[in-house]
């Protein structure tokens, strides 16, 4: 690292602020069961996350390595200008699904970025539509699948051998089991995903020649990557988690227990026999798959359908908003800059969007029932593929859900009072 | 281009095996340790009976505790060797 230039340090920053995106994107996929079914409380859920991630990012390398020469290819010219132009695609596809309250893969957003930015700067030969198909579609379609299958089949056995207990003495166990398959879950999310970030910043530091070739990630890469999805993580994507955890189906201690437990083994699974599988895409996977596996049990398509649509719509969306980013990088300096400036613009009107109905941990575990404010520009962009207001089913929810985590609701102030005294 | 089915089936049995096997053994272990549900229709006069009651259900509680004891002591293990892989 003796000599970083200017644009190399606005990728790496912009990998970072990927990084941090990254983490509160995800947060859900640990957590977001755990949460609504009262096994740990909001702030604590994500406390434990973001130092699981945390010691994650430290464990190994190997992830990092396969982002450089897998997709991408790393010999046809790729330049710092087109990885920063990929950054910039997936960071604001991330925090558009965010205020959507989506889980989409951060994985394919990245992907996405990085192919459309080098379709656009380099061709078609910069890019392997080989692995693309097996490295991104395939997977996308298999893993909720298998975890839901999984989930599912789990969820009626534990119901069926737990017949005639007790619920209230039963579910104190079940969410111990669950905390345990939480913290695999987040471990295993910072061990793959800011090592994704590192291989972003080490094939930037490569093709800006600070690096040999098929160099390890040096150790402040490692620290700071670390360091950047565990505050993301911290922070927390309320939205996100209250779609999993409330939005997609009522989940109940036993459900969370058996759908957390599905994510953890099948992202173990398949990272170890080496099918990579996108934890997002697991995570929701197994929730719905526990959804299903209660009687009487609901499953909200149109939330699950709006999702699927967002997942289709990750690559193309992140790789044309890159593509688009690459063409004005391209043109120099300026062009740099101004695609900094656009990006840092978007990301402050996505925010201030998202504090006309700010949802954060103290009423992450409601379930919305107030129609949509008048519609602004933002809103009107994603409405296509926002979660709709509860219907009927989630009103009929809606009391029991009060009444289990403030006894003495009146829901929104209430709650509100008990999140800020403690 | 080829799909790797073979890895994909892999990865498919694997996952539904552990994660049924590891509910089935938790919730054997939940089972072991908590009581049956008090009937609901036990009127008021059945409640002086309950202390004994749930004491001779303690005493034959000892060989299934000792059972679920045994069931979570593998879940722990599971979970350590998830926690293995992640690290290896």
């Amino acid at each position: 690292m003796e000599h970083i230039t200017l644009l190399i340090g606005i990728v790496i920053i912009t990998a970072l602020v990927f990084d941090f995106t990254n983490g509160f994107h995800d947060t859900a996929n640990a957590m977001a069961t755990t949460i609504s079914t009262g096994a740990l409380g909001p702030r604590t859920a994500v406390a434990m996350s973001a130092v699981l991630n945390l010691v994650g990012a430290f464990l190994s390398v190997e992830v990092a390595k396969t982002i450089s020469g897998g997709i991408i290819d790393e010999g046809s010219g790729i330049r710092p200008e087109v990885i920063f132009a990929g950054l910039v695609g997936a960071i604001l596809w991330n925090l558009l699904t965010w205020l959507a309250g989506l889980p989409s893969s951060s994985s394919h957003a990245l992907f996405g970025g990085l192919i459309g930015a080098t379709l656009v700067s380099v061709g078609m030969d910069g890019v392997n539509s080989d692995k693309i198909v097996m490295k991104v579609l395939i997977p996308a379609v298999a893993a909720p699948i298998v975890a839901g299958v999984a989930a599912m089949v789990a969820t009626r056995l534990t119901y069926r051998l737990a017949r005639g207990r007790d619920d209230q003495e039963t579910a104190k166990g079940y969410r111990a089991g669950q905390i345990a398959s939480a913290a695999l879950v987040s471990l295993a999310h910072g061990t793959n995903d800011a090592q994704k970030t590192m291989g972003v910043i080490t094939l930037a530091l490569i093709t800006g020649g600070a690096l040999a070739p098929d160099s390890d990630p040096p150790l402040w890469v490692i620290v700071s990557a670390g360091l950047a999805i565990a505050l993301g993580t911290y922070l927390g994507g309320w939205r996100i988690i209250r779609t999993m955890g409330k939005g997609i189906t009522d989940i109940q201690p036993p459900q969370g227990f058996a759908a957390q437990t599905g994510a953890a083994t099948v992202i173990l699974a398949s990272s170890h026999i080496g099918f990579a599988l996108s934890t997002t895409q697991v995570c929701s996977g197994s929730v719905m798959g526990a959804g299903l596996g209660r009687k009487g049990g609901v499953v909200r398509w149109s939330t699950a359908g709006r999702m699927v649509l967002a997942w289709v719509l990750t690559l193309p969306a992140a790789g044309l908003v890159a593509g688009g980013a690459a063409l004005l990088a391209d043109q120099g300096n300026w062009g740099v800059t101004a695609v900094a400036v656009i990006a840092v613009a978007a990301c402050a009107a996505i925010w201030a969007a998202s504090r006309r109905k700010p949802v954060d941990h103290t009423n992450v575990n409601e379930v919305e029932t107030v129609p949509a404010e008048p519609v602004g520009v933002v809103t009107a962009a994603i409405q296509a593929v926002a979660p709709p207001p509860a219907g009927p089913v989630a009103a009929a929810a809606g009391p029991v859900a009060a009444v289990s985590s403030t006894p003495s609701a009146t829901p929104a102030g209430a709650s509100a009072a008990t999140g800020s005294t403690s | 281009m080829s799909i790797d089915w073979a890895a994909l089936g892999q990865v498919f049995g694997v996952s539904l095996a552990v994660t049924v096997g590891f509910v089935g053994v938790f919730t054997l272990g939940i089972l072991g340790t908590s009581r049956k549900a008090q009937p609901a229709e036990a009127g008021p006069g059945a409640t002086s009976t309950t202390p004994g009651a749930s004491a001779t259900a303690g005493a034959a509680l000892g060989p299934a505790r000792l059972g679920a004891y045994a069931c979570f002591a593998l879940c722990a293990a599971a979970v350590a060797y998830g926690i293995n892989l992640i690290v290896a």
